[in-house]
């Protein structure tokens, strides 16, 4: 379960977080969702600690992100926006490393990244060094490796970009087995229709804060619009510039 | 700790290994740049001085018939007296514009000078600041020197004076440079070329650390994990000085055989570098190691691209010449103080090495424990900076 409370960050001049707070509960998908710029890439960053906040404090399953990062990072599986591979080790290889790192003791290793091979479906391709792989390729690894040491808490920064239907596809499938296995998962995104299809929870950010954090139901009735894109859009209006 | 250390270490070898552009200049830009230079060089020199003393040149020598026996001098010291230029006048202006280097003009009052006994006049023009053609102008004089000479005890002999008459002075040059000694001035410049392949041997996996991980977006997913953030740091400044030692491994290898096969004795040299010699060497250069890397991942750690990176280290592989082309340059002695300057004093050590003499072992002391507690500190300079959050870029 992941917690924020009141977090801010400013880079220089910019505010990018102004006091967003909310909850992702185990078992449930919570959709981060705001335009490009809201707050949602440095409010992910301060949940898996390479960010600190300047004011308020964010628990990742209790541990505080600031006073016991390490125990929080244990209990999250992050995938940063843009995420890179090496590109000289196969795909097994980089999903092994992550293993090893984790702290997976040597002879489970094997094991795990097999498993976690099957889980995403990544084994035509497993053996083959990163270099040149596709978009969707790529993504699929970097989530398996962030999977492998099987964290409680998983957060996605923007994890369907540039993928296609197919691999879009396949990642909803995944991001709905791993709710079934009572994980708590939050993923960004800036498409209304995606976080919708998907998110049992919704938090919409404009400009470094929560404009409204509910069900796409309870969305559609607070906004009074039926039209979940416009109800995007008049929850964005409803937070005032800085 | 030690672990994750090891893991790190060992996917930045694995990495780095099949990277090809890490691999040529590990393992052959940094150690075959050196040798190949230094064979180049000296195969030269050698060439230069054996051609030099023994080469036939033409000389082309206006008023031949003025001075036929000095013509005949000339031909025994292997300088062939030629048909030169019409006359004096077209003599200066053939010297000056490089058509010929050295002109030697016998004036028609040569022979009449000559007969009365008193100093016959004789020119040799050449261009002083043209050192190829100063050469030939210093043979040629050389030449005309000695017939001069020789007359001169003809004269006196005439006379019934003793030739030696014109020797008040009997000197004698005492050389007491050794052999490996002479090699040493030459040999000076194979520290600076260690230092380069040591350096250039970590110089991509430095850069990695920090601007190229950004780059390619590996670095946040990586601190992402429950590791720390030292852990990572020093796995990677550990492969990095693996790096570095194979380069220099490699070097001294290679300076090894190409030494081997350089016809120095004919320079009179013969340096002392055999494999006791190259074993010692790394151990004096090894401390220069953990500087080397600490040095370069933290200079790339300020660098906003794997370009830019790339533009810095070029700059620090410069930087370890500095100390040693100042003390070339003011032929210092080795110094205690010397000895706390990185670079300066593994070069003074090497030297004194190639040399043939005993080391003091105060100073072998000092110049690893300095060179070593500077690459400790910025190693934690290094640790420092990582932890910040402005690493991200």
């Amino acid at each position: 379960m992941i917690r924020v409370e009141g977090i801010h960050k400013s880079f220089g001049k910019v505010r990018a977080v102004r006091g967003v707070s909310f909850e992702a509960p185990d078992g449930k998908i919570t959709g981060l969702l705001g335009p490009n710029g809201a707050g949602k890439s440095t409010t992910l960053r301060v949940l898996y600690t390479v960010l600190q906040p300047d004011k308020g404090r964010a628990f990742i399953d209790g541990a505080d992100v600031v006073t016991q990062s390490l125990e929080a990072r244990r209990r999250i599986g992050a995938l940063p926006h843009g995420a890179g591979l090496y590109p000289h080790l196969t795909a097994r290889e980089n999903i092994a490393y992550y293993a090893r790192l984790c702290g997976i003791e040597p002879g489970a290793i094997e094991d795990r990244v097999d498993g976690i091979i099957r889980l995403l479906e990544i084994r035509d391709f497993a053996d083959r060094r990163t270099k040149g792989f596709s978009q969707g390729q790529r993504t699929k690894v970097a989530i398996a490796r962030s999977l492998v040491h099987d964290p409680q808490n998983i957060i996605l920064d923007e994890p369907s970009n540039g993928l296609d239907v197919m691999a879009t596809r396949s990642l909803r499938d995944l991001i709905l087995k791993l709710k079934d296995a009572g994980r708590c998962v939050l993923f960004s995104s800036h498409v209304m229709q995606e976080v919708a299809a998907l998110c049992d929870d919704i938090c919409i950010i404009a400009d470094g804060q929560v404009a409204i954090d509910d069900s796409a139901d309870g969305i559609r009735k607070r906004t009074g619009c039926d039209d979940l894109e416009d109800a995007f859009v008049r929850a964005i209006q409803m937070v005032g510039p800085a | 700790m030690m672990r994750t250390l090891l893991t790190v270490f060992r996917k930045e070898v694995l990495d780095n290994v099949r990277d090809r552009r890490t691999l040529v200049s590990a393992l052959i830009m940094g150690p075959l740049f050196g040798p190949l230079l230094f064979a180049f060089m000296i195969n030269l020199s050698i060439e230069r001085s054996l051609e030099d003393a023994e080469r036939v040149i033409d000389l082309p020598v206006i008023g031949q018939q003025h001075a036929p026996n000095l013509v005949r001098y000339l031909e025994s010291r292997n300088i062939d007296a030629v048909e030169g230029p019409a006359d004096r006048g077209a003599a200066l202006a053939a010297v000056s514009t490089g058509a010929h280097d050295v002109v030697v003009v016998i004036p028609p009052e040569f022979a009449g000078q000559f007969a009365d006994g008193i100093p016959a006049r004789i020119e040799v023009i050449a261009d002083q600041s043209n050192s190829q053609a100063d050469r030939q102008a210093r043979r040629v004089r050389g030449a005309l020197h000695a017939y001069s000479g020789e007359l001169a005890s003809i004269r006196l002999s005439a006379r019934g004076l003793s030739p030696l008459a014109l020797r008040p002075l009997n000197i004698d040059d005492v050389d007491v440079s050794t052999p490996s000694g002479r090699s040493a001035i030459l040999l000076g410049m194979m520290s600076y070329f260690l230092i380069f392949a040591l350096l250039m041997g970590g110089m991509y996996l430095a850069i990695d650390t920090t601007a190229g991980e950004r780059e390619r977006g590996s670095l946040e997913p990586l601190l992402a994990l429950p590791v720390t953030r030292n852990q990572l740091l020093l796995g990677k400044i550990a492969a990095t000085c693996v790096f570095m030692a194979l380069s220099l491994g490699l070097a001294l290898g290679s300076f090894y055989v190409a030494l081997k096969f350089m016809p120095l004795d004919e320079l009179g040299m013969t340096p002392n570098f055999g494999p006791p010699t190259v074993a010692a060497a790394f151990l004096v250069l090894a401390p220069f190691i953990l500087l080397g890397a600490a040095v370069m991942t933290l200079v790339a750690s300020f660098t906003k691209s794997y370009r830019e990176a790339q533009t810095w280290l070029s700059g620090v592989l410069l930087a370890p010449t500095l100390p040693i082309l100042i003390v070339s340059i003011l032929t210092l002695r080795p110094r205690l103080e010397f000895m706390f300057v990185p670079s300066l004093s593994q070069h003074l050590l090497l030297v004194d090495m190639v040399k043939n003499e005993p080391l003091e072992p105060l100073h072998v002391a000092i110049s690893a424990g300095s060179t070593l507690l500077l690459g400790g500190l910025l190693t934690w300079v290094c640790a420092r900076l990582y932890r910040r959050e402005g690493l991200l870029g």
